[in-house]
């Protein structure tokens, strides 16, 4: 067991170069990384066909780490980046790793018509409630009353649910899972992949150097006890009462719905338009195809 | 609707935007991603219409931030990639055109310029953004900026934007402007065989060796597909040759050394321009876009009061075309350089020659500078 987790990493870390990365010790992210590691592996496709794009933050330092085609793209535009690959390459597994100010603040715009349009991307986001790497400052995610670096005196502003808003703006599967539970997140990321369309994993992890220090959640140990405690199964939800819910929140698959993904309706639309201008004898007969083979 | 250009010479009758697109699939472009935006959206429409057929691919993004994002993508994955859009959509690309100038990624962006700034004179022609599409990204890079004055050039110099942009792993800027992206001018397009193509150089050593920002005598390092074998990292951080961040003094430095070195390698080729009555002219008018149009009537017509008079268009704006100005500027008495902007372009001519005598026409009130216009300008000279 521990030599095959050990030959994973070997396989699938930079680790010749670039290490020590750059988080701080206890840091969530390794504890991402290495879900996502376990989760592609057990899914036996070839490094060469996966595509691991990030944005700008501390969860947009993790492509360099993986043996993977990698990008490290600008500050919430990384799923705009993942849509132009996977529209260049469908056959490639293209997934998009951000932080919930990558994701949500400056990128929402691109997460829900990504989420919308059901392009087969799958969308990790590592959710610390914070922007770690510029320092602690809010973030769309930090809760009501929180303390940040630019709420001293307590943030009057609301946070909304990543995960409800994935779902709301169309996402086929939607999961949530933290980084305490951790052979749920794996089989949850497999999900993700595997799954024909948009998905999304929220993934809750903890920054102890600003979140946790500012309100008072304290070390790396102390975060995984909060997760233990405060997270409640989707099935266990459903039972309970919004106030019982009050200040938990559910882990699981939220949502796993079929509809046709992107790329599958454009191949229809490829099909249309060639059939078209064929017949209208613009192209010569089989015009279209031939070149969509040259082009495979 | 125009039939895809095929083995035998074919005319038609179209406008500018429609020219680009036509020129765009000629060169092989196979992926289109963008915002609607007056005066650029007909060449998303037509696109969205050709591309599927050729077994492309067509997205209307939620944004041109988004655009930019998707094309760097598709470039990345190795398909010819193109956006269009006007000034508060090219505004918005600033942020990715950095990404895809850091990471030398081929795409085309067409610029239909309209008047600024902010929402400004959305229906009306200007030439107001020629700096911004030299210095629009923050920080110090090398770019390509084309400009085109016809339909003929639409097609033709978007073949070249995408040569350019393949050749030297490059953005390149399509400038066009209001008037020539609507204007409808017959122009016969070649067959497929007279069109020349370049693709980007792929590596030809395995994937353990490949190094993706490697300098080479070109400056210009092979590029390999994302999906091809050659497992790599991109990233908008200052980078070494194998493409992981390095913020070391030397790496920095030579980084963008190098992309300058690339572009100046190949200036003579870059840095094109087109002349008109140049021999014996004694005074001359030096400008691009739509204007060049006006600048070739204002030539003839005073040739026809026996002044001799010349033209000088720059195809290419950036890099700067320094040795063509210079040999007109040297070469006669009188330079004119009229533009529909407050004075942009002009700033670089004087930069190039001061001792010339140059004079400046601008026009920034959404209307053209006509050949009477210039005619009168030159007669004063």
């Amino acid at each position: 067991m521990v030599e095959q987790a050990s030959k994973v990493r070997h396989d699938f870390l930079r680790h010749d170069m670039n290490f020590p990365h750059v988080w701080c010790p206890g840091c969530g992210l390794g504890i991402v990384l290495g879900s996502l590691i376990r989760a592609t592996a057990s899914l036996n496709i070839p490094q060469d066909e996966l595509v691991l794009a990030s944005g700008i933050g501390c969860t947009g330092r993790m492509p360099a780490y993986v043996d993977f085609n990698t990008l490290h793209t600008t500050h919430g535009r990384a799923l705009t980046f993942s849509t132009g690959i996977k529209l260049a390459n469908p056959s490639l597994t293209v997934m998009t790793v951000m932080g919930d100010g990558d994701a949500t603040a400056i990128g929402g715009n691109h997460f829900i018509h990504a989420a919308r349009r059901n392009l087969n991307i799958t969308a990790i986001i590592v959710n610390n409630m914070i922007y770690g790497m510029t320092g602690g400052q809010y973030s769309p995610t930090t809760p009501y009353g929180a303390k940040a670096s630019t709420a001293q005196y307590g943030h009057i502003e609301h946070s909304f649910s990543i995960a409800e808003l994935a779902i709301t703006a169309g996402a086929s599967y939607v999961a949530r899972g933290t980084v305490h539970h951790v052979p749920q997140l794996d089989a949850l990321i497999k999900g993700g992949i595997q799954k024909r369309g948009f998905a999304v994993i929220e993934i809750m992890s903890n920054c102890h150097t600003y979140y946790g220090r500012q309100n008072g959640l304290g070390d790396p140990v102390a975060y995984q006890k909060h997760f233990k405690d405060h997270a409640v199964t989707v099935n266990k939800a459903e039972k309970m009462s919004p106030e019982e819910m009050d200040g938990k929140f559910s882990i699981g698959v939220l949502a796993d719905i079929d509809k046709p993904a992107y790329v599958d309706e454009y191949q229809h639309i490829r099909d249309m338009a060639c059939k078209k201008t064929t017949e209208q004898g613009e192209t010569k007969g089989g015009e279209c195809a031939k070149e969509r083979l040259d082009e495979m | 609707m125009t039939k895809p250009v095929t083995d035998t010479e074919q005319k038609y009758l179209l406008q500018g935007n429609e020219a680009i697109v036509e020129g765009a699939l000629a060169a092989g472009c196979r992926f289109y991603a963008g915002y609607p935006i007056t005066p650029s959206s007909e060449i998303a429409e037509l696109m969205s219409v050709k591309l599927p057929t050729v077994g492309g691919t067509f997205i209307q993004m939620e944004d041109e931030i988004a655009s930019m994002g998707a094309i760097v993508g598709a470039s990345l994955a190795g398909v010819k990639s193109l956006t269009a859009t006007s000034g508060p959509g090219f505004s918005l690309m600033q942020e990715n055109l950095g990404y895809a100038s850091m990471t030398e990624v081929p795409i085309v962006v067409v610029n239909v310029m309209r008047g600024g700034p902010s929402t400004g004179l959305p229906t009306s022609p200007a030439q107001a953004d020629v700096m911004q599409a030299r210095w629009g990204t923050h920080g110090d890079h090398a770019i390509i900026v084309l400009a085109v004055s016809s339909v003929a050039d639409s097609y033709e110099i978007t073949i070249q934007a995408f040569n350019l942009a393949e050749k030297y792993r490059t953005p390149v800027i399509l400038l066009s402007d209001e008037i020539v992206g609507h204007t409808r001018e017959a122009i016969t397009l070649p067959p497929n065989k007279d069109i020349p193509i370049f693709n980007r150089i792929k590596p030809s050593v395995p994937p353990e060796w490949y190094l993706p920002y490697e300098d080479n005598s070109r400056g210009v390092p092979p590029m390999a597909d994302i999906g091809s074998g050659y497992r790599h990292h991109v990233t908008g951080l200052m980078h070494d040759a194998k493409g992981f961040p390095n913020f070391s003094p030397e790496v920095a430095g030579g980084f963008l050394k190098r992309q300058y070195r690339k572009l100046a390698n190949g200036a003579d080729e870059i840095q094109m321009t087109k002349q008109f009555m140049m021999d014996d002219a004694e005074i001359a008018i030096i400008t691009y876009g739509a204007v060049s149009r006006s600048a070739i009537r204002a030539v003839r017509m005073a040739r026809e009061q026996g002044i001799k008079a010349g033209f000088l268009q720059l195809v290419t704006l950036w890099p700067f075309p320094k040795k063509a100005v210079d040999a007109v500027c040297r070469k006669c008495r009188a330079v004119l350089v009229p533009e529909m902007n407050m004075g942009q372009m002009v700033r670089e001519v004087r930069a190039v020659n001061q001792t010339a005598t140059l004079k400046q026409l601008n026009r920034f009130d959404g209307k053209f500078i006509t050949p009477q216009i210039l005619f009168r300008k030159l007669m004063s000279l």
